[in-house]
């Protein structure tokens, strides 16, 4: 699981209000080398919810030095798109799970998959 | 007086060479498959270049051969580029109903449009193609010799030329009553051909990972195509499956993502559906595709998930949703819920040991949550594009749904069989939802879900009884075949 699909991840756990970011509680954390594209990375960083990245970005430890605080005018930012870039798709939690903040409930992440899946009862 | 007479000249030479340039026309040369899907295609692919679909005055959907106004070369490039409908384009330079016809509209063709291409230093040649009627060799020779009213004053060169022409005639569609001499003629300079290519290239057949239902190679990319994917887009596919909906998008350069209820089929385990092949091997899963293909850093993530549960955060996360949900046929339609007989899992599951009860998720509320997922996750102007299993004795447009926040682009037919068939449905999101939009259904009944669809697996069954098979034969070749 990248952390570009964890920050747009919630909790539909029932009766959880909320339920966002998830938390996540990684055994096995691989980093890739994957093409940069500032195209993509900057037409995503509007739709993302920065400090959830921030947030779990550090709780792997591979916050590296990105910024706690958006820049502005990251377009033409090279530099910083290429850290964007790192946090978003190169972090890949193989193994662990994501827990829900409120209720506690745990999805697994196996083989880089998460388990979004509620039993009868929960859902 | 001779100031403005030389203002006036001036401004008119201008503006002829003007016109002569953007009154250009273009020829596409269309495959006869999928004839539906070509105009909502070529339209797609024509508004990602800001243009609209301009066709000559006679214009027949169904007919190979269109004529286009309004556009650029570089316009007809970029179609190209992406469209596995057209086959070849052309720059139009004449055409006619006749040879001498065509011979007229040629020599009234700007002679400034024609010399950059017929320059003496450099090579062209010219290729003669006739539709629905074989010509034998000598006679496409004379044809050729016949065009020398045009001054070609390069050189002939067969092998690498610089510049292809071409002579197209239209015998028709109809191969058992081919006329003598062609109903049409056309003469442009060749531009470039289509991505039909594609369909071999990524057929499913020599594709690593495979289900029971994986999309043709020509249709997903025809979906990619309706739904305007492009580079750095990101796109998801809420009833994944095998990916190869995923395959083709990532081919247009967007990012990927897809959720399926199937624990399996996400992880690339359990029974195979190719014939000879037992279980799954371990390269086999929706990542190993776009590795196949040289894609796979445009794969972002795959997830085990119910697609009517609530996963994702708010907001407008996608630029295109396309997918294939179940029909109920070949693979269940599932979601996760109580119900009172609880459903036994599949002999060969290997997954987790507890398995969430699935309960019939029924089609019309598929569609309904897909729509308004759909309503609330694209970005505006984004396109959601899904085929809808139809019956046909009992279609009509109203069962196709609708939402407040998208508009119906188009809605083109497959015919799977006498009785049933399936709708390709493309819509755009024209707004964000609001919350007088929940109410909708209370004044438009088109926007209630059409309970009709909840039936189609009897309605599709009960079509097959009457043929040889019966029903329960019918279900259980399905199941042999690997549905759940």
């Amino acid at each position: 699981m990248k952390l570009l699909t964890h920050n747009m991840l919630t909790s539909h756990v029932k009766g959880v209000t909320k339920g966002y970011p998830l938390l996540i509680k990684a055994t096995e954390v691989k980093v890739s080398e994957v093409e940069f594209n500032p195209n993509f990375v900057s037409r995503m960083i509007p739709k993302l919810e920065w400090s959830a990245l921030v947030q779990a970005a550090d709780g792997l430890g591979h916050l590296q030095d990105l910024p706690a605080e958006l820049v502005t005018d990251y377009e033409k930012n090279e530099e910083f798109l290429r850290k964007v870039h790192r946090v978003l798709l190169e972090v890949e939690v193989l193994e662990g799970c994501l827990q829900c903040p409120e209720s506690g409930r745990e999805f697994p992440i196996s083989r880089g998959v998460p388990n979004m899946l509620l039993n009868e009862d929960e859902a | 007086m001779r100031f403005l007479a030389g203002c006036i000249l001036h401004g008119n030479s201008n503006m002829a060479i003007h016109c002569s340039r953007t009154c250009l026309q273009y020829l596409i040369h269309l495959a006869h498959d999928n004839v539906d899907f070509r105009l909502p295609e070529i339209r797609s692919l024509l508004s990602l270049r800001g243009k609209s679909f301009d066709p000559c005055e006679n214009f027949k959907e169904k007919s190979p051969f269109w004529r286009l106004n309004g556009l650029s070369e570089e316009d007809v490039n970029s179609i190209m580029a992406r469209t596995v409908c057209a086959k070849s384009a052309f720059e139009l330079w004449g055409h006619g109903r006749t040879h001498s016809e065509l011979r007229t509209s040629l020599l009234k063709y700007p002679t400034e449009n024609m010399s950059p291409f017929l320059q003496k230093d450099s090579t062209y040649k010219i290729n003669v193609y006739t539709f629905n009627k074989t010509l034998e060799f000598e006679d496409r020779i004379k044809k050729i010799d016949a065009m020398e009213y045009l001054s070609f004053e390069g050189r002939v060169n067969l092998k690498n030329p610089k510049h292809i022409f071409c002579l197209l005639e239209d015998y028709g569609t109809d191969p058992n009553n081919i006329p003598d001499e062609p109903l049409y003629i056309y003469f442009g300079r060749w531009i470039a051909d289509g991505q039909r290519e594609l369909i071999r290239s990524h057929s499913v057949k020599n594709r690593h990972f495979i289900g029971n239902t994986s999309m043709d190679a020509g249709l997903s990319f025809i979906m990619a195509n309706h739904a305007r994917v492009k580079a750095h887009d990101l796109v998801y596919d809420p009833f994944v499956g095998t990916g190869s909906l995923l395959v083709a998008c990532s081919h247009f350069g967007a990012y990927v993502c897809g959720t399926d209820i199937d624990y399996n089929t996400i992880h690339g385990i359990g029974k195979a559906s190719r014939k000879n092949q037992k279980w799954r091997g371990p390269d086999e899963n929706i990542r190993a595709n776009l590795r196949q293909y040289g894609s796979e850093k445009l794969y972002v993530d795959v997830l085990v998930s119910d697609a009517s549960k609530p996963i994702w955060r708010d907001g407008m996360l996608f630029d295109a949703i396309i997918t294939d949900p179940p029909y109920g046929i070949r693979e269940s339609t599932r979601r996760t819920g109580s119900q009172k007989d609880s459903v036994k899992p599949p002999e060969d599951y290997v997954g987790d040991s507890h398995v969430p009860v699935s309960m019939a998720y029924h089609l019309s509320d598929i569609f309904t949550d897909l729509l308004n997922f759909s309503a609330h996750h694209l970005v505006i102007g984004g396109r959601l594009v899904y085929w809808l299993p139809i019956y046909r004795p009992e279609y009509c447009e109203e069962m196709v749904p609708l939402n407040a926040c998208l508009r119906l682009v188009s809605n083109c037919e497959q015919t799977l069989s006498s009785h049933t068939s399936r709708r390709l449905i493309t819509m755009e999101k024209i707004k964000e939802p609001e919350e007088t939009d929940a109410l909708a259904h209370l004044s438009d009944p088109h926007f209630s879900p059409y309970q009709g669809h909840n039936a189609f697996r009897e309605k599709y069954f009960s079509g097959i009884s009457k043929r040889t098979l019966t029903g329960k034969e019918e279900t259980n070749k399905m199941a042999a075949n690997g549905g759940e």
